[in-house]
């Protein structure tokens, strides 16, 4: 049975317990859904609740995503996925992250920390020509300068000595480099339930943006590494 | 001059350099800034202008509210809000004081539900809601959350509540619990209530309707939530939906027993 037909016959279930309770004469009575029933009467609420605003679109923003839902799903029950669908959803995410074509990792530090600074775009307020943000100070800290950051996500300030790299360019940083490239690419590569935006994958961030956040966090002149 | 003083507050921590002291101390200096603005919250002038509109006359039918029931009985104010969303027999359906508010208007007063639902929030007939909201809050000023669950399509909507507060989406992949799921976690300087569990007193749901310093606006909780949709990336939810009222359920039920301080004063 595919997904749709069950939220289909679902609903249908959904609708039929509704009509009981409404045959009940609003009494208190009548039997409580099921966690399938009120799934799908979620959905029904959700589609009927949100529309098109601005740059927003319902079709895109809620598009069914099986990272997504499987991480939903597992909040709702209160315990954490499997660790066996959690490298299937990994590997998913995995495959979409798209590594720097010329091989250069790290861009310009300065840049980066404007755009780790910047927390615009994409909301229903934004225009489409809005210069997207990469909202990092939101949930991390990062230079020692900046005191307003967030702690949603762990502390980035000294990333290098905490993840054991002296030269971004020798060979031994190279797995580093290519983690935080990819983590800034897709989160959920490496975390599939991770609270952090898959910037490069959902095209939040360009490609050049990422190489220079990726300077911002590893260039050793970059004040991170101060 | 409060503002000013806040300023050199901030100012002075920030000269300390030493960042988790000085964070802790500008959080601090904002709390006494609160503090001190709670003796003259702007609020007071929306909760009369509530008061107002709660007894004039108004609308096609030239009717008042007084005759609403806000689920207490007809005209029963005190300690409405701190049962609300719940189920109401005439419509059939869960309702948050909002929902209730247009659904009176509409009844009693003849007044179009279509002005507030399409309407824009601070003008016409939405800011009249926000103002009877903030009215009709303040009359359960420092009462404990009660919400009724006694009713299937109350403990639905709990369960759809939940469902939306862990829902992911948007172009960022954030869902309310992205930042209110976990204690004691901040974005940027402000500090953000864990709402999948009980907050605390005056926190969280039982906060708003709320004015608003940084852009000197009463804002509701259908206000609340919808900025938070905005800023989650989500597409707009529709004034008084089911799924804020939903959401609305959640949060209040989670708040069970957590004394109201509305309306109270925000950043």
């Amino acid at each position: 049975m595919t997904i749709k037909t069950s939220y289909k016959l679902a609903a249908l279930a959904a609708g039929a317990t509704a009509l009981l309770a409404a045959c009940a004469g609003g009494a208190s009575s009548g039997a409580d859904m099921n966690p399938a029933q009120l799934d799908a009467l979620t959905h029904k609420i959700v589609q009927e609740s949100f529309h098109d605003k601005g740059i927003v679109k319902v079709s895109e923003a809620l598009a069914s995503d099986p990272t997504l839902a499987a991480c939903d799903a597992a909040d709702v029950a209160g315990h954490p996925i499997s660790p066996e669908r959690a490298k299937e959803l990994e590997a998913l995410n995995m495959k979409t992250i798209r590594w720097p074509a010329d091989g250069k990792y790290l861009g310009d530090w300065k840049s980066g920390e404007k755009i780790a600074q910047s927390g615009r775009g994409r909301t229903w307020t934004d225009t489409a020509s809005t210069p997207n943000g990469g909202n990092c100070y939101n949930c991390h800290q990062i230079t020692k300068e900046e005191i307003s950051f967030g702690t949603i996500g762990p502390s980035l300030y000294h990333y290098n000595k905490l993840h054991g790299v002296t030269d971004p360019n020798s060979p031994q940083a190279q797995e580093m480099v290519k983690y935080t490239w990819g983590k800034i690419w897709n989160s959920k590569a490496y975390n599939a339930c991770s609270n952090m935006p898959r910037a490069g994958a959902k095209g939040i961030l360009t490609e050049a943006q990422v190489r220079d956040i990726v300077a911002l966090l590893m260039d050793p002149k970059s004040p991170v590494n101060q | 001059m409060h503002a000013r003083s806040l300023c050199l507050a901030v100012l002075g921590t920030l000269a300390l350099g030493a960042p988790a002291l000085a964070q802790k101390t500008s959080t601090q200096a904002i709390e006494e800034y609160r503090e001190m603005l709670q003796d003259g919250n702007p609020a007071d002038l929306f909760e009369m202008k509530g008061e107002e509109l709660w007894s004039k006359k108004r609308g096609p039918k030239n009717a008042s509210m007084q005759q609403c029931d806000l689920g207490k009985g007809p005209g029963v104010v005190k300690g409405a809000f701190v049962e609300l969303p719940r189920w109401f027999a005439d419509t059939g359906k869960v309702q948050d004081l909002e929902s209730r508010l247009v659904t009176c208007m509409s009844t009693l007063q003849g007044i179009d539900p279509k002005e507030v639902i399409n309407g824009q929030w601070g003008k016409g007939e939405r800011a009249n809601v926000t103002a009877l909201a903030t009215w009709v809050g303040a009359q359960s000023k420092g009462m404990p959350f009660n919400l009724p669950q006694s009713h299937a399509q109350e403990r639905e909507m709990y369960q759809v509540g939940k469902r939306l507060f862990f829902q992911r989406g948007g172009s960022h992949d954030f869902a309310c619990a992205s930042c209110h799921g976990e204690e004691g976690k901040r974005i940027r300087l402000q500090d953000l209530p864990r709402l999948s569990g009980n907050p605390g007193d005056g926190v969280g749901f039982a906060a708003w309707p709320a004015y608003r310093v940084s852009n000197g606006q009463m804002w509701s909780m259908q206000h609340r939530l919808n900025d938070c949709y905005r800023q989650q990336r989500f597409p707009e939810p529709t004034y008084a939906s089911d799924a804020t009222v939903a959401l609305g359920v959640y949060l209040g039920v989670n708040a069970k027993g957590d004394k109201s301080a509305v309306p109270t004063i925000k950043r």
